[in-house]
């Protein structure tokens, strides 16, 4: 009937026992599958190219024609960005010690806030009212504008990294919670007729069943607080300016002294970080579940 | 062959035989008042392959989860004369994270097994259901009808000697539901179990089992039951025999009748 589906009919024995292995399918057949390869690799990679030609060729000419030599400063041209901000090494060694500050506050933030995550989404998974008691609150945790309790942040556990690093925890403690709360209660209904059936605890469930079927979920939850606790950190470095200053801070005074170079620079090396902390999630995500997960299966 | 056949018609025939497996005036009504089961009797004697079949809903999945102790039965009393018992469940149901030694590995470990002794188990039964070779693939890997013989496998490895098969082979397509019901046989016959099997097709019913068991739609009842006069082993070409036929009209006939 379907092409792509299920032979419907299973005849020979030996058939039935070829099993369905994607991951070795393209094992002998390279030839064919390499061109193939290289021309999904074009395919992904030239039109971000062409898009970035065009975003730098209106830059060139917002910088040039639109904007008057007095104005420029608002948008310097390219190339003058990559020589103040980047081939500065005064300048460029204040914009990464900055940033290294700012990782440091976003790693600590995100590692804390899954480990919080965790043990919160496990308590909860135990029993309906220790859920129904704490979710509520979860939920507030997520609609509350974490911005409005900075202040009151500082006002408490003063103004340098401690504060950063909460104000990171609390913006990226609430996907990681859902996620994996989400995760634990998905498991297969029959999967936990059989542990049970073999009298298995609580723990051995937790360890050998709900946690494992939770990784995709889980890892789900990790990437998306990885991003947050970049904005986190940075929302962090803005208003508490105690210690090392963080790329929010060095954002804040570019923009004071009107140094619009090193202030792109800033804000690149900031996207670069969240790309970077999000990509190394979802990569270890990966990793952990693909030899048994559909959502991680190599492009075939 | 010929001993064997008389060896398993003569246990089953006999009244006296302590049943392994046994159900006295079952009933379960479920907390939102939905009445599943209304007085069920039932008994599975040793080496006996009981089938069960009945319209959705009739509560003949309850029945087994009552006989394994998942559900407690409102009214009744149901007895088992066996220290493990082997529960194959609807779907395969196998952790897709672990390859298939670690499945069919999982209830002797679960039951805390030494690691050495649980191997040994395991491979036994893996070679048992025809899986030698395929100890390290994931589920994913494999076909619908080798999923369900990895759970096979995984209910073989304690050695029960009840089974309790919760349309095990639902669904797989017709073909390869054919070819589980011989091995399944051939398994049987070398195992001789005690086993009761909750189908929807009268033809697995017939093919498989001793006696049928007809229930009611719900609440569930006894509503009849056919005897099937064929011996063990039985061939696959049996399913083309008038006789066969004969047996699984009157099953039909039994299922028609009582969902007047």
């Amino acid at each position: 009937m379907s092409a792509r589906g299920r032979p419907v009919v299973e005849t020979p024995v030996v058939d039935l026992l070829v099993p369905r292995d994607h991951t070795s399918a393209s094992g002998p057949g390279d030839g064919g599958a390499g061109k193939a390869r290289i021309r999904a690799v074009i395919g992904t990679v030239v039109p971000p190219i062409v898009v970035a030609t065009v975003v730098v060729a209106i830059w060139l000419v917002v910088s040039y024609e639109v904007l008057s030599p007095r104005q420029r400063f608002l948008l310097p041209p390219p190339q003058q960005v990559i020589r103040v901000g980047f081939l500065d090494f005064h300048n460029l060694s204040e914009v990464l010690r900055g940033l290294w500050s700012t990782t440091q506050v976003a790693l600590v933030g995100l590692f804390i806030a899954i480990a919080l995550g965790l043990v919160f989404a496990i308590l909860m998974a135990q029993a309906l009212w220790i859920e129904r008691s704490f979710y509520p609150y979860a939920v507030i945790l997520q609609t509350i504008p974490i911005i409005a309790l900075v202040p009151l942040i500082g006002f408490w556990f003063k103004y340098d990294f401690r504060s950063r690093v909460i104000v990171c925890v609390l913006i990226s403690l609430f996907p990681i919670i859902t996620n994996t709360l989400f995760g634990l209660h998905s498991v297969d209904r029959g999967l936990l007729d059989l542990f049970r059936l073999h009298g298995a605890g609580r723990v051995a469930a937790l360890r050998k069943l709900q946690l494992p079927a939770a990784m995709p979920a889980m890892f789900a939850g990790f990437r998306i607080s990885a991003g947050l606790s970049v904005i986190g950190a940075i929302v962090g470095d803005f208003f508490f300016r105690e210690g090392q200053p963080g790329i929010g801070r060095l954002i804040d005074v570019y923009r004071s002294q009107l140094a619009s170079e090193r202030l792109f620079t800033a804000i690149f090396f900031s996207s670069l970080l969240g790309l970077t902390v999000f990509w190394v999630f979802g990569f270890i995500g990966n990793r952990a579940i693909r030899s048994w997960h559909d959502s991680a299966r190599e492009p075939e | 062959m010929n001993r064997l056949e008389t060896d398993l018609a003569g246990q089953s025939s006999t009244q006296g035989a302590v049943p392994l497996l046994s159900f006295e005036q079952i009933a379960m009504t479920f907390p939102d008042g939905t009445e599943a089961i209304a007085g069920i009797d039932l008994s599975v004697a040793p080496g006996e392959l009981v089938a069960v079949v009945g319209p959705s809903g009739c509560g003949k999945s309850t029945l087994l989860r009552i006989a394994s102790g998942l559900t407690t039965a409102s009214r009744g009393r149901v007895t088992v004369r066996s220290e493990q018992l082997g529960y194959v469940f609807q779907d395969a149901t196998l952790l897709p994270w672990r390859t298939v030694l670690g499945n069919v590995e999982l209830p002797a470990e679960l039951r805390k097994i030494p690691k050495t002794e649980r191997r040994v188990q395991a491979e036994q039964a893996i070679q048992l259901v025809g899986l030698t070779g395929f100890e390290h693939h994931h589920p994913r890997q494999l076909s619908g009808g080798m999923r369900m013989r990895v759970s096979l496998a995984r209910a073989l490895t304690l050695d029960p000697s009840v089974f309790l098969f919760d349309e095990p082979f639902g669904a797989l397509d017709e073909i390869t539901r054919e070819r589980m019901n011989d091995e399944l046989l051939q398994l049987f016959m070398r195992k001789r179990f005690a086993g009761l099997f909750v189908t929807h097709s009268i033809y697995e019913a017939a093919f498989l089992a001793r006696r049928v068991v007809v229930l009611s739609p719900r609440p569930g009842r006894v509503s009849g039951e056919v005897d099937v006069p064929f011996g063990y082993p039985r061939s696959p070409a049996l399913r083309f025999e008038p006789s066969f036929a004969e047996i699984t009209s009157r099953i039909s006939g039994l299922l028609r009748e009582s969902h007047q």
